[in-house]
């Protein structure tokens, strides 16, 4: 026997080995990687039935990789259900950790979510700005509320059949607009005065534009990019009601109401599916939308998904706008888990995970970031091969993202977004009979409520 | 004292807690039966209405106290006062014709023999059965702006299309229909179920004194129906001006909030719009009114009871 191995060194042997054996036990589930954290996530219920199944995919991938649990719900816009969670949630302060929010939905609850500036800061640096109108519906007080998401974010600019066109009224827009980087001939004739014609011209042939001019956001928006593009301001950044004597509302008006002439007399009363169906059906040269659009017509009307084609609005004096509808993730100031729920957002919003977000929603899904333009999705998918190339802005195009009443103060904006106001200042003149001076008279009362209280 | 009193006696000086007595009470044994009936009504009645109220009193950003400021800015908004009158067109429209309708159908199924006449109560009543969203939906395919159905039908025959959904007026009509549609069959049950239990005799008696068929409507089924009639329409009329869903689905309030009821310009506001407190406000707003209402029907009602009894 080792004359140097006591009994006292024994003992300590054991111990040490009890110690190993003991701390092996302890630490199993990290070894193993089993969660310790439950982060519940209520993700917007995608249009496309592909797009939820990516979240799940990227929500377990980030998961396993940081032994977090990640819940997925997706709890669906049909019927506003997704705005009732958001208010219950708000209300009773419990809930998901983390939550799509519609448009307007992070400045409404700014007081309730925990700024995000640290993980926007990262992915800026990394990827560039992120576009103004985001950064309007994000921003407040000074801080990132949410990050603009990709699962949802939509563009709604020009669809149209390129064949009714051309033949029609004269414009060949893939060649205006053809699958690559380069803008074609005619595009500086591409103007609202352009598209009036247009207008006159397919409907004399039976072709209305499908332009809806209810109260449902399809119609809001690109009445609302209309109006940016004329320089049109409602209500001011100081929340200054400007709408009476703005020349650019009344100019705006005065076309529009112009324009009613040529669209179908029940516009009035569509709802967001109204347009799609007047273009799948064959009846209307042209509506504003995202591609979902083209989508179902390739299923349902594929000889008429084959003459579509994707290009940005018409330019007015002040610019050319495209209407955005994006969505935000935010985190709740009550939630628990904010740091997991960080490290999944900024892991779902890098350019890998977006680029796949993008692609299995067949390119419909529109990052905040202008350098993520470039997904090859947008470039392959058809037929017509590159009908969605223009769907994302691209530099190019010289065009901007624009929401509804926007510089006013989001607390108001919302209020005129969803009571449709510039369609019903159009309505009350073009349907109702009102004069301008009427319409207009009306719209400024409304408008200076919904800045008191 | 009787023996029995004398030993109550005994019982409450020897152990008999005045705990246990407050227990063993009729009272307090009916009140602990109802507590469940309490709680249920209290957490989905009461606090949601009297949150509701609090709600209306605070401003947008709902952290300061306002007062009745949210109702004030309601009646200076055109739209609202457009609400007020829509919802008491529709309301007052679509009770009458449904209390008609249903008074007419009760009638006509009153003279059918006891055979046949399950069968047509059963299919006259499914329009009320089937839940409103979904059937609405139904109704909208028929009144879609573009593809409506009966547009196809007057086509065919050579009538031009109703812009149903499209024009103000015809909108407005196209809800009172589809309202009166489903809510018929409930008056039609109840006014069935009131002729029932009208006595022969007294019919007998009226045709002895050779009343005609109006006079008989007139002198012997509207008063002994009143009260049925009374608190079908005040329940229908609280029903009515509270409808959400044909609204939402028909028109959205559209075109130009023409088509507006009190729920739906709400939900618009409050939820829509995150104005939260103007929502409540406007939910609240026909509440003392209908309130009102209330009252007088029922104490009409409790005042022909006494008498009759």
């Amino acid at each position: 026997m080792d004359q140097g191995f006591t009994r006292r060194d024994m003992l300590r042997a054991g111990a040490g080995a009890a110690i190993v054996a003991g701390g092996t036990t302890l630490t199993a589930p990290a070894v193993h990687a089993q969660a310790t954290t439950t982060l519940r996530c209520g993700f917007w219920d995608h249009w496309v039935p592909a797009g939820n199944g990516i979240m799940r995919e990227l929500c377990a991938e980030w998961g396993r990789n940081n032994r977090v649990d990640v819940q997925v719900d997706f709890i669906t816009s049909v019927g506003n259900q997704n705005l009732l969670t958001i208010a219950a949630q708000a209300q009773a302060r419990s809930g998901h950790d983390i939550l799509s929010f519609p448009t307007w939905e992070p400045s409404a609850h700014a007081r309730l979510l925990e700024p995000v500036d640290d993980i926007v800061g990262r992915l800026i640096a990394k990827y560039g700005p992120i576009n103004p109108t985001a950064e309007y519906l994000a921003k407040r007080e000074g801080a990132w509320r949410a990050i603009p998401a990709v699962s949802g974010s939509q563009h709604k600019p020009s669809l149209a059949r390129f064949d009714l066109l051309q033949q029609h009224a004269g414009l060949d827009v893939r060649a205006m607009y053809p699958a690559e980087d380069r803008l074609g001939p005619g595009v500086d004739q591409w103007n609202w005065a352009t598209f009036l014609t247009a207008a006159e011209r397919c409907a004399a042939a039976g072709f209305h534009f499908g332009l809806p001019m209810g109260s449902f956001t399809d119609a809001v928006d690109w009445v609302g990019a209309f109006f940016r593009s004329h320089n049109a301001k409602f209500i001011d950044e100081n929340g200054q009601v400007t709408v009476r004597r703005d020349p650019g509302v009344r100019a705006g008006l005065e076309y529009l109401v112009r324009l009613a002439r040529f669209l179908p007399n029940d516009v009035w009363a569509w709802d967001d599916a109204s347009n799609n169906r007047a273009l799948i059906s064959g009846r209307s040269a042209l509506i504003f939308n995202p591609p979902s659009t083209w989508a179902v017509a390739k299923r349902d009307a594929p000889a008429v998904a084959e003459k579509c084609w994707t290009f940005p609005m018409p330019a007015g004096p002040a610019g050319r706008f495209t209407p955005y509808l994006p969505y935000f993730w935010g985190i709740w100031s009550f939630s628990r888990n904010k740091g997991p729920a960080k490290g999944l957002l900024e892991f779902l919003s890098d350019r890998t995970s977006a680029d796949r977000q993008t692609t299995t929603s067949s390119g419909y899904d529109i990052p905040p970031f202008g350098s993520m333009s470039n997904f090859d999705i947008w470039r392959t998918e058809g037929p017509p091969t590159g009908v969605v190339y223009n769907y994302p802005l691209k530099p190019h195009h010289q065009a901007q993202q624009s929401i509804a009443f926007a510089p006013a103060p989001a607390e108001i904006a919302v209020q005129a977004y969803n009571q449709a106001i510039n369609t019903k200042l159009v309505a009350r003149v073009a349907q109702g009979g009102e004069t301008i001076d009427q319409a207009l008279t009306w719209a400024e009362r409304e408008l200076r409520n919904f800045a008191r209280g | 004292m009787s023996a029995s009193g004398a030993a109550m006696t005994a019982g409450r000086t020897e152990g008999v807690t005045s705990l246990q007595r407050f227990t063993r009470r009729r009272s307090t044994i009916a009140f602990l039966m109802t507590l469940p009936l309490i709680a249920v009504i209290g957490g989905l009645v009461v606090y949601p209405a009297g949150y509701a109220m609090y709600l209306s009193t605070l401003n947008r950003r709902m952290t300061e106290f306002i007062g009745l400021e949210q109702f004030a800015i309601l009646l200076d908004t055109d739209t609202f006062w457009m609400v007020i009158a829509q919802s008491c067109i529709f309301a007052i429209s679509a009770v009458f014709l449904k209390a008609a309708i249903g008074f007419w159908l009760a009638h006509m199924l009153h003279d059918i023999p006891a055979k046949g006449q399950r069968k047509w109560r059963g299919m006259l009543l499914v329009p009320w059965v089937i839940p409103p969203a979904l059937s609405t939906l139904g109704w909208w395919w028929m009144f879609d702006p573009s593809y409506s159905s009966i547009n196809y039908l007057l086509n065919v025959f050579a009538v031009p299309s109703v812009p149903w959904l499209g024009e103000p007026w015809w909108a407005r009509t196209s809800v009172i229909i589809v309202n009166v549609w489903y809510g018929a069959p409930f008056f039609m049950i109840m006014y069935l179920a009131a002729l029932k239990s009208v006595p022969e005799q007294l019919y007998e008696a009226a045709a002895i004194d050779g009343a005609t068929g109006f006079q008989r409507l007139r002198y012997v089924t509207l008063p002994m129906m009143r009260n049925i009639i009374s608190i079908t329409i005040l329940f229908s009329l609280i029903v009515t001006f509270a409808n959400y869903d044909i609204v939402r689905v028909l028109t959205n309030g559209g075109p130009r909030d023409l088509t507006h009821v009190f729920a739906t310009y709400a939900f618009q506001v409050g939820i829509l719009s995150g104005n939260v407190p103007r929502g409540a406000a406007v939910s609240l707003f026909m509440f003392p009114l209908l309130a009102i209402f209330a009252y007088f029907v029922l104490r009409g009602v409790t005042r022909r009871n006494k008498e009759e009894s």
